[in-house]
């Protein structure tokens, strides 16, 4: 046991927690009947950019997972992965045998149990759903150190609270989801510039049914007719007949270029100035229209893991995400806020649009049928927090939400108006752990947990 | 819980009536802010100012009686405040009477009690309380008269320094528990404590002071002066030979 400072992706809010490093449920049971009153959190990549992976005054566990534990069902198109393995560890098993992760977020550094306590999202979320609906079963940690196995038809009701759930209902110690066969490792993807929010909310409403993956990217420094300028990239995997050279075509190695030195400047170097400068080259660099590019499956859905750290970039104060959903029909809120961004010149160095689908039936699931935006911004910027509270209000009026996982501003208001559901999973959770062995820094801060 | 802009959502005002620590905790009003609890010797003093800030947009505002010299209760008061303590600002002080505490060994050794024993008492049960916690933040408001004593002011002056050395010391023990101590050296300050006096030179408001506490909560600063201009000011006067110093017009 290590007392250890932690923070999130965004390197805001460090807290001290004894820091634990389990081998297998066991010894995670073992660890977590001695939690004292500040309760107990399982951490995995420390990829969620606020403190959901914290656990201030608590025990913080680490689980450890090869991927030779990994049990894949060809003929049933599933897998069975401990919690613990990251997408990155897991793929290099699946995509030389043909199949893919379900969904996978802009980063291959999750593990598998917060996939799943986050219900994360991808490119795909308008076919696919986001990864809670793929899960067959998942082997659940309890607070009393018993193991169960849930599934949407198993204990449905703790295994919707458990997707989506922050990791407050209990540890993932292994699931089984199903898989997306895949002929090659290489993507085809058709990119479109396109010039303004209407073009591109146009553009993603009329054809993205047509593609299994599409994202936008969006320059919010962008003003005038320019507002919403943006880069739309939608693609599928490539079938073998697709690919020039068939040789090998499941081969996979993605690997880190290079990584971002501890020696940034306190102040980061992302200011105003080299941001605007980023996104002009980006926009300018992208092709007016093209199509059938192939692209290796890490540039096209993990272009950032390529550079190690690059959260260093902005410094000691550390960046913030925000990123919300607003319904379909609120598209108005959608361009308000890209309005407010662009005028209030918050540099947004990665800022991300995408047209979700339906959501699922876990009461704290981010994705619903809407729009969501995220952005990447310092969190040194002036300000930013009462712009922010700006922001929420125009997002919770129009009946939108929030998303946990990149959260680091709301409080308990917020959160309950984003997630009406807050009550039932509460209800859910507690009877799963009456004595709150499970406990987060984020549920403190938003009062996850409800009145004691 | 703080969030990532450092706004906390509780903070307590050991001093529950001093003009600089409401300043503070009124520059950290925002949506935030949900719970403000003020310690202070007078109650009634401090349901008023609970009013005040209650007008102001806070959510909760708690007062408690506190008594500085009565260092036994200090840990068992800090330990019945309910929720994580995000920040506290220990803040009460008695400027005393100079030229009574200069030759009065008992009223000497009541203001040491006060600006320095409770000071530090209170700091550290705070302290334990946030390394439980594992995070949590301590302004500590020492003054710049304690970084070069003068004659004018020798037991206040030697008590702020008492407190200036221990509160550096106290926050690198403690900073690997993740509590943040910063210290806070303001010059003249216009408050109730300085009320009637000939103001100094860089003489400062509670409001300004305010604002370089937040600026260095942000920055994770182990020291901060109000207003800055005192440190190179300071930095110079530190390096003025004893003779000399006696007999600046500043004392």
């Amino acid at each position: 046991m290590v007392r250890r400072s932690l923070t999130g992706w965004g390197r805001t809010q460090a807290s001290v927690a004894d820091v634990v490093e389990v081998a297998d449920g066991q010894a995670a049971a073992a660890a977590v009947a001695t939690a004292g009153s500040r309760g107990a959190l399982a951490r995995g990549l420390g990829r969620s950019y606020g403190d959901a992976a914290q656990n201030s005054g608590g025990l913080v566990l680490r689980l450890s997972a090869s991927a030779s534990e990994v049990v894949v069902d060809t003929q049933r198109q599933t897998a069975t992965v401990p919690g613990a393995l990251s997408i990155d560890e897991l793929l290099r098993v699946l995509v030389p045998r043909g199949f893919f992760v379900p969904v996978t977020p802009g980063t291959r550094f999750v593990t598998i149990g917060a996939a799943i306590a986050s219900d994360i999202h991808g490119k795909n979320h308008h076919v696919d759903g986001s990864f809670g609906n793929h899960v067959e079963t998942l082997d659940l940690l309890l607070a009393d150190g018993s193991v169960v196995t849930i599934g949407p038809d198993r204990n449905a009701e703790l295994f919707w609270a458990t997707v989506g759930g922050m990791g407050l209902t209990g540890i993932v110690l292994s699931a089984t989801f199903r898989l997306i066969p895949i002929e090659t490792s290489k993507m085809v993807v058709d990119t479109d510039r396109v010039p303004d929010l209407d073009s591109l909310l146009a553009a993603m409403s009329e054809h993205d049914d047509d593609y299994r993956y599409s994202v936008a990217w969006i320059d919010l420094l962008a003003k005038g007719r320019h507002l919403g300028r943006s880069v739309l990239t939608r693609g599928d995997h490539a079938r073998a007949s697709d690919l020039k050279d068939c040789d090998n075509a499941l081969a996979y190695d993605p690997r880190q270029i290079i990584s971002v030195p501890a020696l940034i400047p306190p102040s980061g170097v992302l200011s105003h100035a080299a941001v605007a400068a980023f996104n002009e080259l980006w926009y300018r660099k992208a092709p007016n229209h093209r199509e059938l590019e192939e692209q290796s499956l890490a540039t096209f859905f993990h272009p950032l893991d390529g550079i190690g750290a690059w959260n260093r970039l902005y410094g000691a104060r550390g960046m913030v995400q925000y990123q919300f959903v607003v319904p379909l029909d609120r598209d108005d809120v959608l361009r308000r806020v890209v309005e407010l961004l662009s005028a209030r010149r918050v540099p947004a160095f990665l800022a991300v649009l995408k047209r979700f689908g339906s959501g699922n039936a876990a009461p704290l699931s981010f994705p619903m049928p809407g729009w969501t935006l995220a952005l990447d911004t310092s969190s040194a910027i002036s300000g930013l927090s009462a712009l922010f509270a700006e922001l929420d209000k125009l997002v919770l009026d129009a009946g939108g939400r929030h998303y946990f996982a990149k959260d680091a501003c709301l409080g308990p208001l917020t959160a309950q108006r984003g997630y009406p559901r807050l009550a039932e999973w509460q209800a859910t959770r507690s009877s799963a752990d009456p004595h709150r062995r499970w406990q987060s820094d984020l549920a403190r801060r938003l009062q996850l947990l409800g009145p004691t | 819980m703080q969030n990532a802009f450092g706004e906390p959502q509780q903070v307590l005002l050991l001093g529950g009536t001093s003009d600089i620590g409401l300043a503070i905790v009124t520059a950290f009003q925002q949506p935030t802010l949900r719970r403000v609890v003020l310690a202070c010797r007078d109650v009634a003093k401090g349901e008023a100012q609970a009013s005040e800030l209650r007008r102001g947009g806070a959510e909760v505002v708690v007062v408690v009686e506190f008594h500085g010299e009565n260092t036994s209760s200090h840990q068992s008061l800090i330990d019945s405040i309910a929720g994580d303590i995000d920040v506290a600002i220990v803040a009460f002080a008695q400027l005393g009477d100079a030229e009574l505490t200069t030759v009065d060994a008992v009223a000497a050794a009541e203001l040491c009690n006060v600006n320095f024993a409770a000071a530090v008492s209170t700091t550290i049960a705070v302290g334990n309380r946030m390394r439980a916690q594992g995070h949590g933040a301590i302004v500590v408001l020492s003054s710049v008269a304690g970084e070069r004593v003068r004659k004018a002011n020798p037991v206040y002056g030697g008590a702020k320094a008492g407190l200036d050395g221990f509160a550096q010391g106290y926050g690198d023990a403690v900073a690997a528990d993740g509590v943040h101590v910063m210290l806070v050296r303001p010059g003249f300050v216009h408050s109730q404590m300085t009320a009637g006096m000939k103001p100094a030179p860089f003489a400062t408001t509670p409001d300004e002071v305010a604002k370089v506490v937040i600026a260095g909560l942000q920055n994770r600063r182990r020291i901060v002066w109000a207003p800055r201009v005192l440190r190179p000011v300071f930095s110079a006067l530190r390096h003025v030979p004893g003779p000399l110093w006696r007999r600046l017009p500043l004392q």
